[in-house]
């Protein structure tokens, strides 16, 4: 018996929902074990219990066989057990070395930064993770940052590796990078807890699978004894179908059209280089890049928060370089920003209000001055219904809401706008397989009436299965332009980190 | 045995009744601690504590003061919580009242030939536009220029009390007394009574009509769901096609005016002369006042009249009991910082740990 985690009948209740209903979960020594299931599934209040960012309402936690109350990640951590969360917990200005020492309770008034870099360098090389111990966590790349708040939890002598969704924030090729470190710590008796919701990495690194459904454990499996449609009917309940097969796209008139764009970045340098970049109707543009080659800017210049330093964009022939996002709305731009907390929602809102959030100004919801609130409720009321978005009610909080509600939420104020065109920034992100196929299926809709779409996502999968047409940007400009079909994700993937498309054979 | 432990938990949502019970709680406290300090000073705290209701409302003439006390501190409150509910940081209704003050003086003192409905309204007008343009200098610098507009607003109150310290020392002096206070306004201009034998004004009614406009404003209307986008996420709103620029320059132009209708209450209907300590800080208390009511109209209202009540209440115990009436001025400091130590709770709730 190798159980060095052991947690029994664990149940944990928010307003509302049941987030953990009598899960039972082990880990032995030694293994790599994937906590799979879809957003609100569970797995990531189960392991902020075991980390003791939440209290359990019930249910018992055993550590290397003892019985433990784990009230603060400060006795998590005491017990061995370590967490990466999604979002970084790192201090900007600071170095890696700094950061890997912060809060150590070793520390001393004086701090010794040289013994400390001395025994960091020691820790690198025994897992073979390598990052410069002077540098400034604000010039590291996100994959980086990842391995420093790994290596800050191997410091503190963690036998158990908690990681929350670690790959969403990396490239493919970073992606790999974890999955051998992940494979050292394992030689070396780590314990890693791998909660994700991607079947591909799932299977690739997992010795075992649990998989969480709406607070439960729905099933347990070996991953060489079972397949991604096994685990997908595990997660969702039912069969998922991952291959869309596109109706010819009906070609039309140029819809949007950028034309030689330069942008600065928030920080004032250039992200974006003479962008050349046109989509029609009928068809959906795939914009691949790994994040924070300028898609974030693009994404700002089309929906008019952001103005170029030069070039010029036009809808349907019309210079709309200088317009406001407001203008834009009206002229049949629809929009679906990648911040969809912080941008495409206001979150302190009701529900329904935000439903109307674009569009509240306008007959019949208002007139000169006053609010139509009758009609904004009934309009709402049939958007909740039409897109299945799961409230308690029209006048809950906006925050209230879960990721993939929060998402149809945008895109139902969005498309009964009837749009034209379609700005898909991460549409998916973070989203459970019945949210994305959801929103999938409405951006194809949007595509076979005619509409143009613009879909920037760091998910290849998802740009290969629905453009028609790809873009791949790096470095703030665009490498190639890809008919579906044509290439494949390997070569997509060598221009995601630029090279050129008419320099791809020269790489092989 | 052990100490219980306690830590904060992040809350999924706020109770209603929470929310409602907030304020009651911080009062509860600042009064536990204003009574410390009354038994500093040597006296019973309950006896001070219920001479200060009594005060307040035990008798008939109590209870008037204490209407004519609320009435500045419902339009500087509900001013107060009208901006910051759209995140514009108004601290400058105090100085905004003045420039209401101001304004309405210069009105009162013309001498214009018109009847006196016509006269009263035309010292709102111009009343409201004055407080109104004195906080649209700090609004329009935020919305423009991302000035801070903490700043700006509390600054802008120094600069109004001396421009009427100045103006009342020199060219509006009282030429009979020689005070530095201005002269009677017209009679024509002056605001009735409401009621036989006490103080309380129209000033009153003007209160009570705003908190209702305000209200109407807030919850129906096109500006107002633009103010709370605002309020609840300013990045978003623009992104949404809200024109924030332009929500915060009129958020600050009615707020401002609302402050300064409380200046033309004042001076029409109370003073009938502008003074340099027309305001004992009435537009302060506005904040304290919005907080308390959690930015709510009909809140406000209800907080207005409970500080009338400390304010009109803290004189008669400082007479009855000999604790000086500054008291009402520590407990509105406490309850405000208690409030706002408090709502942390919206946020966090405290879980006993096993």
């Amino acid at each position: 018996m190798d159980e060095i985690v052991l947690m029994k009948n664990i149940k944990k209740r928010f307003p509302g929902v049941l987030a953990n209903d009598g899960i039972d979960f082990y880990a032995n020594k030694g293994e790599i074990v994937s906590l799979l299931g879809e957003n609100g599934a569970g797995k990531t209040t189960l392991m902020k219990i075991l980390y003791g960012l939440y209290t359990k309402d019930s249910g018992e936690i055993f550590i290397k066989g003892k019985k433990v109350e784990i009230n603060s990640p400060k006795d998590a951590i005491n017990l061995g057990i370590g967490m990466v969360h999604q979002h970084f917990t790192l201090v900007n200005p600071f170095t890696v070395t700094e950061n890997i020492i912060l809060g150590l309770s070793s520390n001393r008034f004086i701090i010794n930064i040289e013994t400390s870099k001395e025994k960091i360098k020691e820790y690198m090389k025994k897992y073979e993770i390598f990052v410069d111990p002077d540098a400034k966590i604000s010039e590291l790349s996100v994959g980086e940052k990842q391995k420093v708040e790994i290596l800050k939890i191997l410091y503190r002598d963690i036998d158990i590796l908690i990681l929350d969704e670690p790959t969403a924030v990396l490239t493919p090729q970073e992606v790999k990078e974890l999955f051998k470190t992940l494979k050292i710590l394992k030689e070396e008796g780590k314990t890693i807890i791998f909660i994700s919701h991607k079947l591909y990495e799932v299977l690739e690194i997992s010795d075992r699978i649990i998989v969480l459904r709406n607070g439960k454990v729905s099933g347990e499996r070996d991953p060489k004894k079972t397949n991604r449609r096994e685990l997908a009917a595990l997660m969702v309940g039912k069969e998922v179908f991952d291959v869309i097969s596109l109706t010819p796209s009906e070609q039309k008139d140029v819809i949007l059209d950028l034309k030689e764009i330069t942008a600065l970045s928030y920080r004032g340098h250039i992200a974006l280089k003479n962008i050349n970049l046109n989509v029609k109707g009928g068809e959906i543009v795939g914009l691949a890049g790994v994040s924070g080659n300028g898609q974030k800017e693009l994404e700002e210049i089309i929906s008019g928060i952001r103005k170029p330093l030069k070039g010029k964009i036009f809808f349907k022939n019309i210079d709309i370089t200088h317009t406001t996002p407001k203008e834009r709305i009206n002229l049949g731009i629809g929009r679906i920003p990648e911040d969809r907390m912080d941008l495409g929602l206001i979150l302190d809102l009701p529900v329904f209000e935000n439903l109307v959030v674009e569009c509240y100004d306008k007959n019949p919801f208002s007139g000169k001055l006053f609010l139509n609130y009758p009609k904004i409720e009934s309009y709402s009321k049939k958007l909740i219904e039409e897109f299945d978005i799961r409230t308690p009610n029209l006048i809950v909080k906006t925050k209230t809401l879960s990721g993939g509600n929060l998402q149809k939420c945008i895109l139902a104020r969005i498309l009964s706008m009837n749009p034209e065109f379609i700005l898909a920034a991460q549409p998916t992100r973070g989203l459970d397989v019945g949210a994305t196929e959801f929103i999938h299926k409405k951006l194809l809709e949007v595509r076979d009436k005619g509409g143009g779409v613009l879909l920037i996502s760091e998910d290849l999968d998802e740009i290969l299965n629905l453009s028609d047409r790809i873009l791949v940007i790096y470095n703030g400009e665009i490498m190639g332009e890809l008919k579906r079909g044509e290439l494949t994700r390997e070569d997509i993937g060598l221009m995601m980190t630029g090279t050129k498309k008419e320099d791809l054979h020269a790489t092989t | 045995m052990p100490l219980p432990k306690f830590r904060l938990e992040k809350r999924e949502s706020v109770p209603n009744w929470f929310r409602m019970a907030l304020p009651f709680i911080a009062i509860g406290i600042s009064f536990i601690f204003s009574s410390i300090i009354i038994l500093f000073a040597g006296k019973n705290p309950v006896t001070s504590i219920y001479s200060i209701f009594y005060g307040a409302l035990g008798t008939r003439l109590g209870l008037m003061e204490t209407l004519v006390k609320a009435t500045p501190l419902i339009l500087t409150g509900i001013a107060v919580s009208f901006a910051f509910t759209g995140k514009f940081w108004n601290i400058g209704a105090e100085g905004q009242l003045y420039a209401g003050a101001l304004a309405a003086t210069w009105a009162g003192i013309s001498n214009f030939n018109i009847p006196s409905f016509l006269y009263i309204i035309l010292l709102l007008v111009v009343g409201f536009i004055a407080g109104g343009l004195w906080a649209l200098i700090p609004g329009y610098l935020k919305a423009k220029l991302k000035v801070d507009d903490v700043v700006t607003t509390l600054l802008m109150n120094y600069i109004i009390l001396y421009l009427v310290t100045a103006i009342l020392e020199g060219p509006w002096r009282d030429p009979v007394t020689m005070w530095p206070q201005s002269i009677m306004i017209s009679p024509n201009a002056e605001f009735p009574k409401l009621l036989q034998k006490s103080r309380v004004h129209f000033g009153l009614i003007v209160g009570l009509l705003v908190v209702f406009l305000v209200y109407i404003i807030i919850k129906h209307t096109k500006l107002g769901f633009n103010i709370r986008a605002i309020g609840a996420n300013p990045n978003a709103s623009n992104f949404l096609g809200i024109n924030v620029t332009k929500t915060i320059i009129i958020t600050s132009l009615i707020s401002g005016g609302i402050a300064g209708l409380a200046g033309v209450g004042e001076v029409a209907g109370l003073h009938y002369h502008l003074t340099e300590n027309i305001s004992p800080g009435y537009g302060y208390t506005g904040i304290v006042i919005a907080m308390l009511g959690g930015l709510n109209p009909i809140g406000v209202l209800f907080a207005s009249f409970f500080f009338a009540i400390i304010i009109t209440g803290a004189q008669y115990m400082s007479r009855a009991t000999g604790v000086t009436s500054f008291i009402a001025d520590v407990i509105q400091g406490i309850t405000l910082l208690v409030l706002l130590a408090m709502l942390i709770l919206y946020e966090y709730r405290i879980r006993r740990v096993e």
